[in-house]
């Protein structure tokens, strides 16, 4: 069901135009080989895990209910059956789904799937056993029950209407299991593979590859192309950049930095593609509130207004993997503030001469005239340490004096929960592209239990929860305007920095395949074959 | 006139600048070595008046310039002056080299010369704790000790403060042992003096020697070690310049694209530590008595 033409990915292509690549017809055959830039994943749980390292390892085995489009996955709002017929028109006031189930499709163990598996799979999804984890409960607040009432229908019923639902129902991470080994044991699924997807479970070396065969039977007409694929972990860049300059491996589905880009271009002209979009990922510089003088808006205002977003972002793309300034919402959505309504904001100033002396005043103001902090960060260099190298130096230009401290991922998520930092580089990065869920990141902790910012503020969550009933597509967006405002602008809980890029540079021999703004999407290679 | 010559501050003088005028001619290598510890020292002492830019200001007009007329050494990926983050690390280098390796040499040298004196189970003791210490390559100890405490200049110090410590104490341990036996010292026990006066008065000051040769070979293997660590993503953090840090934003993204960006902060750890190293070698064979006879 397409809803709404969204916003569409630049797509740039170096040396040579892919339109004539897409046109061409598929050739099968072939292994495809590519990197995944992580260590091993905790698990191989989807429904349990949140890495994407989990995701790129064993989407190609796995099907889902829905799915954005593969060929059109730059959009935010074209969603398409995988395991259902149709996309359902929702009844009962937007309150229920009832999506109708494909009869020729099997397991890998030669079962056959059926309703009942879909459903069980979104009933542990949504409401969690006791001992059974699912990473993505809270984004299916909405849904009260999933049932199935014969072996070809599943229903979901709502408990308020929302157009969050379908985005929340396309999540990459819900993967259809099998009923019988689900309730026999609901962890079997960590340490072992059994899907219905294009590919087949063949080996996996804990850290080092994971690799897959062709499905025959699957069920989307000609697909797969490949004959199988093998996924290398490597989470240093200069492997994959040599891995793909060796052509040891196509190419590699996070994003790599601009001079990764340049360096591979450079060194192999057009025998590599480049593929850029606006990437649903954002850092946020967010000051811990319940720590002095953070809890005094003006000095985060302060904060906000030494920034200059609109000079800095075309200046980082160069170096980082960030892109286009924005606001709470992904830019490529519909409800994304527009540049004219982000200038409206103080955090958003063009004028930046006239910002900086309103931050000195409102530092000076709060008593804060020669403050200095700790900015902690995360030991990620793209683009965390970029964000914050270019935010110390903004701030130095009020007069603030901040350093900087990185922490591994452990000991830094330790501090963010535990309320001991100054000012954090965060991120939010969702699986899709989400608005109404993923701006859900700046409410309070009692309510967003990854929030940070050590606030409490019942008007924000009305705000919130008033924009998350509306129906109304207009009404909606400025709902989410107020929303925003108030967060970014009147409280200026976090302060946002230029949303990412998302680069992949591939081998030009790789066909089929299209950038989305997610690094968890359109990664079950169906779409993928290979012009050798 | 004579009676300057005669005067007892002019005769040290004189002395002093014989002795350098020695040491200049015996070691040309040591001294090569000193000339740029000393360069080093000074542009981290005078990097304020020297720098032609500020360190750590963005310039994203300028980004990856290679060297020219206004940036010397070229730019790097946030437009800062290469040539001013270099003079700047240099005092980064030196703060965490000298601050090491004194604090390091210094504690070792206590407890390497105590060890020595007292013996028995102190000792034993002092030498097992140290033999753990040593257990260690310098770089994995100092990974564990920031992985403790956190990154920071700090404890980028402590980091490598505390590998340095054994291994100072083992050898001036070495050194003090057979000094315990001497006459003068069992006279001085004999005459009544308490422990720490024999130690500092009579004991030290035999084992400086080698202690000074371990000194300079300090400084040199702990502004490598702040580098190795920075480079690493587990030293000083950026804005502030550090070498280490230099060459790590430089090598892995820019090598190809921006060479200059690593190479230079990457010569100014070359050099400053083959500098400490030539030195420190220069200076064994000048203060050893056996090699100075050569």
């Amino acid at each position: 069901m397409k809803i709404r033409n969204g916003w569409r990915a630049t797509l740039v292509i170096a040396l040579l135009a892919t339109t004539p690549a897409l046109a061409q017809t598929p050739k099968k055959g072939g292994t495809f080989t590519y990197m995944i830039p992580a260590d091993a994943p905790p698990s191989l749980d989807g429904h349990k895990e949140n890495t994407f390292a989990t995701l790129q390892a064993t989407a190609p085995f796995y099907s889902t209910l829905i799915a954005v489009n593969p060929d059109n996955p730059s959009s935010t709002t074209d969603f398409v059956c995988d395991l259902c017929t149709e996309m359902p028109k929702p009844t009962d006031d937007g309150k229920t789904y009832t999506f109708k189930i494909r009869k020729d499709v099997k397991f890998h163990d030669g079962t056959p799937l059926s309703a009942a598996d879909v459903a069980l799979s979104w009933q542990y999804i949504v409401h969690p056993p006791k001992g059974v984890s699912s990473a993505r409960e809270s984004y299916m607040v909405m849904v009260d029950t999933v049932e199935n009432p014969d072996p070809e229908t599943v229903v979901f019923k709502l408990k308020f209407a929302t157009s969050a639902f379908l985005p929340a129902l396309a999540d990459p991470y819900a993967y259809i299991y099998k009923k019988e080994t689900l309730e026999k044991d609901p962890s079997w699924f960590e340490k072992n593979v059994m899907g219905s997807g294009p590919f087949k479970f063949s080996a996996y070396e804990i850290g080092q590859s994971i690799k897959g065969t062709r499905n025959p039977d699957y069920y989307h007409a000609g697909q797969p192309y490949l004959d199988g694929f093998v996924a290398i972990f490597a989470a240093k860049q200069s492997v994959r950049v040599d891995a793909i300059r060796a052509d040891r491996a196509v190419t590699e589905f996070r994003g790599m930095p601009p001079s990764a880009r340049d360096e591979l271009v450079k060194e192999l002209g057009d025998k590599v593609t480049v593929q850029t979009s606006d990437w649903n990922c954002v850092n946020l510089l967010t000051p811990n509130q319940k720590k002095k003088p953070f809890d005094d808006v003006k000095v985060r205002r302060a904060l906000a207004l030494a920034i200059d977003q609109w000079k800095g972002a075309p200046a980082l793309s160069k170096i980082a993997t960030v892109h286009t300034v924005g606001g709470l919402v992904f830019p490529g959505s519909p409800l994304a503030a527009t540049k004219d309504e982000l200038i409206k904001m103080s955090a958003f100033s063009t004028d930046m001469d006239k910002a900086r002396a309103e931050a000195k005043k409102l530092l000076k103001e709060a008593g804060a005239e020669n403050l200095k902090f700790e900015l902690m960060n995360r030991n990620v260099d793209q683009p965390y340490k970029f964000i914050a190298t270019w935010a110390i130096d903004e701030w130095s230009k009020i007069g603030v004096k901040a350093t900087q401290k990185v922490l591994p991922t452990g000991p830094f998520y330790e501090a963010l929960r535990s309320g001991s930092f100054e000012v954090a580089v965060e991120f939010n990065c969702q699986n899709l592209v989400n608005p109404l869920l993923d701006v859900a990141k700046v409410l309070p902790r009692s309510v967003y239990p990854e929030n940070y910012g050590g606030y409490e503020d019942p008007k924000l969550i009305e705000l919130y929860n008033t924009m998350l009933t509306e129906t109304d597509a207009t009404k909606q967006r400025e709902k989410m305007r107020a929303f925003e405002t108030y967060a970014l602008d009147t409280q200026v809980d976090t302060i946002m920095t230029p949303w990412w890029e998302r680069i992949i540079v591939a081998r030009s021999y790789m066909k089929g395949w299209k950038i989305s703004p997610s690094h968890y999407i359109n990664l079950n290679l169906a779409n993928i074959w290979l012009d050798k | 006139m004579t009676v300057a010559a005669d005067h007892p501050i002019t005769l040290r003088r004189r002395r002093w600048l014989d002795a350098a005028l020695t040491f200049v001619r015996r070691q040309p290598l040591g001294t090569v070595g000193l000339v740029v510890v000393i360069v080093a020292a000074l542009a981290g002492l005078s990097a304020e008046w020297i720098a032609p830019y500020n360190p750590t200001s963005n310039d994203f007009a300028v980004m990856t310039e290679p060297p020219s007329a206004a940036h010397w050494l070229g730019t790097d990926q946030f437009g800062r002056d290469l040539l001013s983050r270099i003079i700047y690390g240099a005092r980064t280098a030196l703060i965490i080299g000298f601050v090491s390796a004194f604090v390091g040499g210094f504690a070792g040298l206590v407890l390497g010369v105590g060890s020595a004196y007292f013996g028995g189970l102190i000792d034993l003791a002092l030498q097992r704790v140290m033999d753990i210490l040593m257990a260690f390559p310098l770089i994995i100890m100092a990974l564990a000790v920031v992985a403790i405490f956190g990154t920071g200049v700090q404890n980028v110090i402590i980091a490598i403060t505390v590998p340095l410590i054994p291994r100072c104490a083992r050898v001036v341990r070495a050194s003090a042992l057979s000094i315990r036996e001497v006459p003068y010292i069992d006279a001085a026990r004999t005459c009544g003096f308490g422990h720490v006066r024999i130690i500092l008065r009579h004991m030290v000051p035999n084992v400086v020697a080698p202690f000074l040769i371990m000194l300079t070979a300090f400084v040199g293997q702990a502004i490598l070690a702040e580098a190795s660590l920075s480079y690493l993503g587990l030293g000083v953090q950026e804005p502030v310049p550090a070498w280490g840090l230099m060459l790590q934003g430089g090598a892995e993204e820019y090598a190809s694209t921006a060479p200059w960006i690593a190479i230079f902060p990457g010569l100014a750890i070359a050099l400053t530590v083959f500098g400490f190293s030539l030195f420190g070698d220069a200076l064994r064979d000048a203060i050893d008595p056996k090699l100075r006879e050569r």
